[in-house]
């Protein structure tokens, strides 16, 4: 068997799996609820082990080393901001939004806000942010089976499509919250045991490290224009990011309460920060041994192809096989938590709700397959930007629009329906603008093509603006019920049992 | 704390009671409101407990976030001032890469850290003080 039957033989693995797990799910998944959010009764332990899974998509286990092998330093910092954005999060939002029981980001802007059309806007949002987050999943999974068994480019992303589609539709959130947990350890196993083995063949060969490229090395040397404005821009845009991707929102819901909210977001920074460190180490290795993929599209495939590289031979075959499994359990993860959101949020917002049960579970299957067939054609248009790049512009969109509207609405009772809705459209459009600008022209020099490409350190700021003074100006609309959603936001539960009418608003 | 104000202790420290709550008396006669009835029914006092419970968590949260993305900002711009540094080597690592790609995550960590215990401990404190009559 050569290397692409061991690369084949981990994908089968990895995808039938994933299906096991999520149809033993399928008994227990009865109704709406269960589908979405799990039956709010998962542990911190577990659900931290879900984000972290869910989480770690293509951009982290292949596009961060392809970064690294082609840019050095300046790479460092995309695992590091993927960290800190669950800081942030943990800080700002975590037991807020878990205690103000809304499903989605429409949700809580429908909670706090009592505003349908701000409702709408965010679902549309929801949708672009998770569309332009799951063309790059598809994209790696494309490359990767192209890279590694010689497949043709539309059939990567069309298998994972198909094994989400399976798993999501029979068990929903609750099978999907095991396979996710389950899924991050496979990550953490697929990278950790090639880099042992690896950092062992190079210690043995007392081979070097790439010191001679000196540029590769230092702070801001990778050759791009205004390099240290995109390293900060670049921190803004993911640190406040994170808060503001719908999977990763989703799953906070399905904490039993706020306190454990946070827990949860604590473990998530732990577990992080340990498989981050894998890798930097596939890319310090690839610098050494694939430096001839430098800059090019197969960049991205630094880890699929350096085990062979580095031990050609059986050894090096089968783990090849090894990263290729676990590449895909993190398309597959990234793809069926995006999925779920998203079509929680088509189902509910887009398609309108049916009265019964069994109908909005069929809608539910239905959004779905939309949801995932948008992405699949745009990932087979094939737009030439690395994963790690494509990702971050996800992320710099939902910092845009989300951001400011859940801390100023979590944080300031003075946010109104007509603030928060200029703030979206605001930052919606111009971060829209810089993305589209950036994946169709994809201008490569001076202060234009540096702004667009990071957008978030002036969006940010001026979105921040526009709702604060959008709201200062419509005073009068602030909610009359302000005070009471604030309390069911921050008053701990403890304290539910006192506070009646907390629970009456809670229905 | 409140208990010295309006409990049985009041008697040992008059003066002091008389200043900050000169109306002791009438007020003991009167059946106790609990402070989450005032919340529960967001009365003007309620509001103004609602708001203290806000300010607290608020400074917790904007100080915590403050450092963790400060510190990234401030480590970013360092690392690009200081080129001399990109020379030095710590077990073989050249230093800026020790600092962003390893101990920089210990450091967020124990962010996280202080702010979960922190937040919880105002929680706990919130409660206890509403829950009192």
């Amino acid at each position: 068997m050569g290397a692409a039957g061991w690369a084949a033989l981990g994908v089968l693995i990895v995808s039938v799996a994933t299906m096991a797990v999520g149809s033993l799910g399928l008994r227990r998944a009865r109704t709406t609820g269960d589908f979405y959010v799990a039956a709010r009764a998962v542990t911190p332990g577990w659900n931290a082990a879900a984000v972290s899974g869910e989480y770690l998509s293509a951009a982290s286990f292949l596009g961060i080393a392809g970064l690294l092998l082609t840019y050095g330093y300046d790479a460092l910092w995309y695992p590091v901001c993927y960290t800190a954005g669950y800081v942030v999060l943990l800080t700002l939002v975590a037991a807020p939004l878990r205690r103000s029981g809304a499903y989605t980001l429409p949700d809580f802007a429908q909670i706090r806000l009592r505003s349908t059309v701000v409702r709408r806007v965010s679902s549309v949002l929801v949708v672009l942010i998770g569309w332009l987050y799951l063309v790059p999943q598809l994209q790696g999974a494309a490359l990767t089976l192209t890279a590694q068994t010689g497949a043709p480019g539309w059939a990567g992303g069309l298998l994972v499509c198909l094994v989400v589609l399976v798993t999501v539709a029979v068990g929903g959130m609750r099978s999907i919250t095991f396979a996710q947990a389950v899924q991050y350890w496979v990550k953490l196993t697929a990278m950790l045991i090639p880099a042992l083995v690896l950092g062992t063949v190079w210690r043995a060969r007392h081979d070097r490290l790439p010191v001679s490229s000196a540029d590769w090395l230092r702070p801001l040397g990778s050759g791009l224009d205004h390099p240290l404005y995109a390293t900060l821009s670049l921190i803004v845009a993911i640190c406040l990011g994170t808060m503001g991707l719908p999977h990763v929102l989703v799953r906070f819901y399905t904490n039993p309460d706020g306190r454990n909210a946070r827990r949860t977001a604590l473990i998530v920074v732990s577990l992080l920060a340990v498989f981050y460190q894998l890798p930097t180490v596939f890319g310090v290795f690839g610098r050494r041994y694939l430096p001839d993929l430098a800059g090019t599209p197969l960049a991205d495939a630094t880890v699929l192809l350096l085990p062979e590289r580095m031990l050609p031979g059986l050894v090096g075959q089968v783990l090849g096989g090894v990263v290729t499994a676990g590449a895909f359990a993190a398309f597959l993860s990234t793809t069926s938590g995006l999925t779920v959101s998203v079509a929680g949020v088509l189902s509910q917002d887009v398609l309108g709700r049916p009265r019964h049960r069994q109908a909005r579970i069929r809608r539910f299957r239905l959004s779905a397959a939309v949801s995932l067939a948008v992405p699949y054609v745009l990932s087979l248009a094939g737009a030439r930007l690395s994963l790690a790049n494509m990702v971050g512009l996800a992320f710099a969109l939902a910092a845009c629009t989300f951001c400011p509207m859940l801390v100023l609405g979590i944080w300031w009772r003075g946010l109104t329906d007509v603030g928060a809705l200029a703030g979206l459209l605001t930052g919606g459009l111009l971060a829209g603008t810089a993305v589209l600008a950036t994946v169709l022209v994809s201008p490569r020099h001076g202060w234009p093509a540096a702004l667009l490409a990071q957008p978030a350190a002036w969006i940010v700021p001026l979105t921040v603006a526009v709702m604060v003074v959008g709201s200062l100006l419509t005073r009068d609309r602030v909610p009359p019920d302000v005070g009471r959603v604030l309390v069911r936001l921050h008053a701990p539960e403890s304290m539910a049992a006192d506070l009646p009418s907390l629970r009456r608003s809670a229905r | 704390m409140t208990e010295r104000t309006r409990g049985p202790d009041r008697g040992r420290t008059p003066e002091r009671v008389r200043i900050t709550h000169p109306r002791t008396t009438t007020a003991r006669s009167l059946p106790t409101r609990p402070p989450t009835r005032e919340i529960d029914e967001l009365t003007e006092l309620g509001e103004v407990y609602l708001a203290s419970l806000l300010r607290t968590q608020r400074r917790t949260a904007f100080t915590a976030c403050a450092v963790a993305i400060g510190a990234l900002l401030g480590l970013a711009v360092a690392a690009a001032g200081f080129t001399g540094w990109s020379g030095r080597t710590v077990f073989g690592i050249s230093l800026p890469w020790l600092l962003v790609g390893v101990l920089v995550y210990p450091v967020l960590l124990l962010i996280g850290l202080v702010a979960v215990r922190r937040s919880e401990r105002d929680e706990q404190e919130f409660a206890a003080l509403m829950q009192q009559r």
